[in-house]
């Protein structure tokens, strides 16, 4: 479904991305996992179109996304809940899903969407007339989470999901990750430092280092991988 | 009573104009954090626009009430597009660099619009025919309400009206707060940041373009100049206010109008724009956010 072959992006003069090759299929759950400045968010900015690799390809499907527009990129089926979730503070929780429904004109189906949101995350509808910038960072993640799904993606991008949240928060919302990719077939690329519980919740993953992926392989391999084991698992 | 009252409806006057115009500065830095500093030209250049369209249509002899609204509707699509261009031309390649490389381009669109249009046309103040018709109604009041002086008030209302609708139901105005509180957001929700940024001129264009005729018809004169004084008065009505703060433009505009016309009125007219600077200075050192402006917080 998505394939990055050999991308090398660059700030400034600081090469973040050197040669990454991933492939995504159809109805996966995979995890990009690695420490601080790996060039984890690097790479799904570069999918999205925000950041523009210097050379190698993004195919989705059978388009190459190094020439297409970030809008054209969300309107072709790809979602991102980028780090920090970025809620737009002065907006509604009603306004900010509104908002993840922008490219789409089937009202009716929308609605739907809303409520099968409010079902994975009730404590949304409680807060639903409230300003983004007053729910709590779990809340804001629910949110991100959602405004991301109310266009209905096939891929879905998420980044640092964990970032700053509690442990029963965090096993909460990798929980109904899993649930949405069981549910609706929704293809999930998580990238995540906590790379123990994206490998539980992923079938593959990649690790990254300075730029580079150093390993891939199924979860349930890098979990036991030695490697993996002393560098980001801390046993 | 009456002294008072009429003092009080030319600031409201006044603080109508200068709504009209801050709308847009306030819009554009919401969105952009740019200073337009040519916005009081494209206003100068509605007035232009409808000063050559309602000489062209009375020489067709139609009455004034249709040539004001035709004028105004051409000077406002006309302005429209020469924000559209400006920003363009003279802002989106340089969005990325140092904010200060916007902030003199600006300048520079500004003088270059000024001297434009006084090659173009002529430096020297031209008489603007009076659009408005005379309302029977409001001689009856025991204040002095001329007609301008009303239909100006009723269309600065009814646009503000319109646009806090505009901006606060529909998609395209979800997308405008969006992309000012988040522009990478924004795209990565699939908004054509690009388009939005385009609309704003777009709309801020067009009401300034409508303060220029409305004025310029209660004025009864226009110069290349009238923009950037008033240019100048709506920017500090648009900081008074909060910028970036819609509902704060508004009431800055009517703050600053009410200042000027008591100021003039009970103490001395000659000291005019020092009052209106002179609010601005103290709204700088006490409430520097504005009087509707959020607290500037960065983001870590």
């Amino acid at each position: 479904m998505l394939e990055l072959s050999a991308v090398n992006a660059f700030y400034g003069r600081i090469q973040a991305l050197k040669d990454v090759s991933i492939r995504v299929s159809a109805g996966e759950i995979i995890t990009l996992i690695g420490a601080n400045g790996a060039g984890k968010t690097t790479t799904l900015m570069s999918v999205s179109g925000i950041v523009r690799p210097a050379s190698g390809a993004i195919m989705f499907e059978d388009r190459n996304l190094n020439e297409v527009e970030p809008d054209q990129i969300v309107a072709a089926g790809i979602s991102h809940v980028p780090e920090g979730r970025r809620i737009f503070p002065y907006l509604t929780v009603q306004e900010n899903l509104d908002l993840g429904a922008y490219l789409r004109r089937d009202r009716a189906a929308v609605r739907t969407d809303l409520e099968y949101v409010f079902e994975l995350f009730p404590i949304l509808s409680q807060r639903r007339h409230q300003p983004g910038g007053t729910l709590s960072g779990g809340e804001q993640q629910m949110l991100a989470i959602s405004r991301a799904l109310m266009a209905r993606p096939r891929l879905l991008l998420l980044d640092e999901p964990s970032l700053g949240l509690a442990p029963l928060i965090v096993q909460q919302i990798f929980e109904i990750l899993g649930q949405i990719n069981r549910e609706n077939g929704t293809t999930i690329f998580l990238v995540e430092q906590n790379a123990y519980m994206a490998l539980r919740v992923a079938h593959r993953g990649y690790v990254m280092e300075n730029g580079s992926i150093v390993l891939t392989d199924d979860s349930t391999v890098l979990l036991e991988n030695a490697q993996v084991k002393s560098a980001y698992l801390g046993v | 009573m009456n002294y008072f009252l009429g003092l009080f409806v030319s600031g409201l006057t006044r603080g109508s104009i200068y709504a009209l115009l801050a709308l847009g500065y306030t819009m554009v830095y919401g969105i952009i954090e740019l200073i337009n500093f040519a916005h009081g030209e494209i206003y100068m250049i509605g007035a232009f626009t409808a000063l050559i369209l309602a000489s062209v249509l009375s020489i067709a002899g139609l009455d004034a009430i249709s040539i004001l609204v035709i004028a105004s509707l051409v000077a406002m699509i006309y302005s429209a597009a020469y924000g559209f261009t400006m920003e363009k031309i003279a802002y989106k390649p340089v969005r990325n660099s140092q904010r200060l490389s916007a902030l003199i381009s600006a300048i520079g669109m500004s003088l270059f619009l000024q001297n434009y249009v006084r090659l173009a046309q002529t430096s020297n103040f031209l008489p603007f025919p009076t659009l408005i018709p005379r309302f029977g109604f409001l001689q009856q009041l025991t204040f002095q309400v001329t007609s301008a002086q009303f239909v100006i008030f009723v269309t600065t209302t009814v646009v503000m009206i319109l646009l806090t609708l505009l901006i606060k139901f529909t998609r395209i105005g979800k997308s405008m707060r969006a992309a000012s509180q988040d522009k990478t957001m924004a795209m990565l929700l699939g908004v054509n940041v690009n388009r939005v940024i385009a609309l704003t001129f777009i709309i801020g264009s067009a009401t300034a373009a409508l303060g220029g005729v409305l004025i310029s018809s209660f004025t009864g004169q226009i110069n290349f100049y009238i923009g950037f004084m008033a240019g100048i008065k709506a920017f500090v009505a648009a900081v008074l206010g909060g910028i970036g703060s819609i509902p704060g433009a508004v009431l800055g505009s009517f703050v600053l109008g009410w200042t000027e016309s008591f100021g003039a009125g009970y103490i001395s007219s000659d000291y005019e724009d020092v009052f209106a600077f002179a609010i601005l200075v103290l709204i700088l050192i006490f409430k520097p956010s504005g009087l509707l402006g959020r607290p500037e917080n960065k983001k870590v």
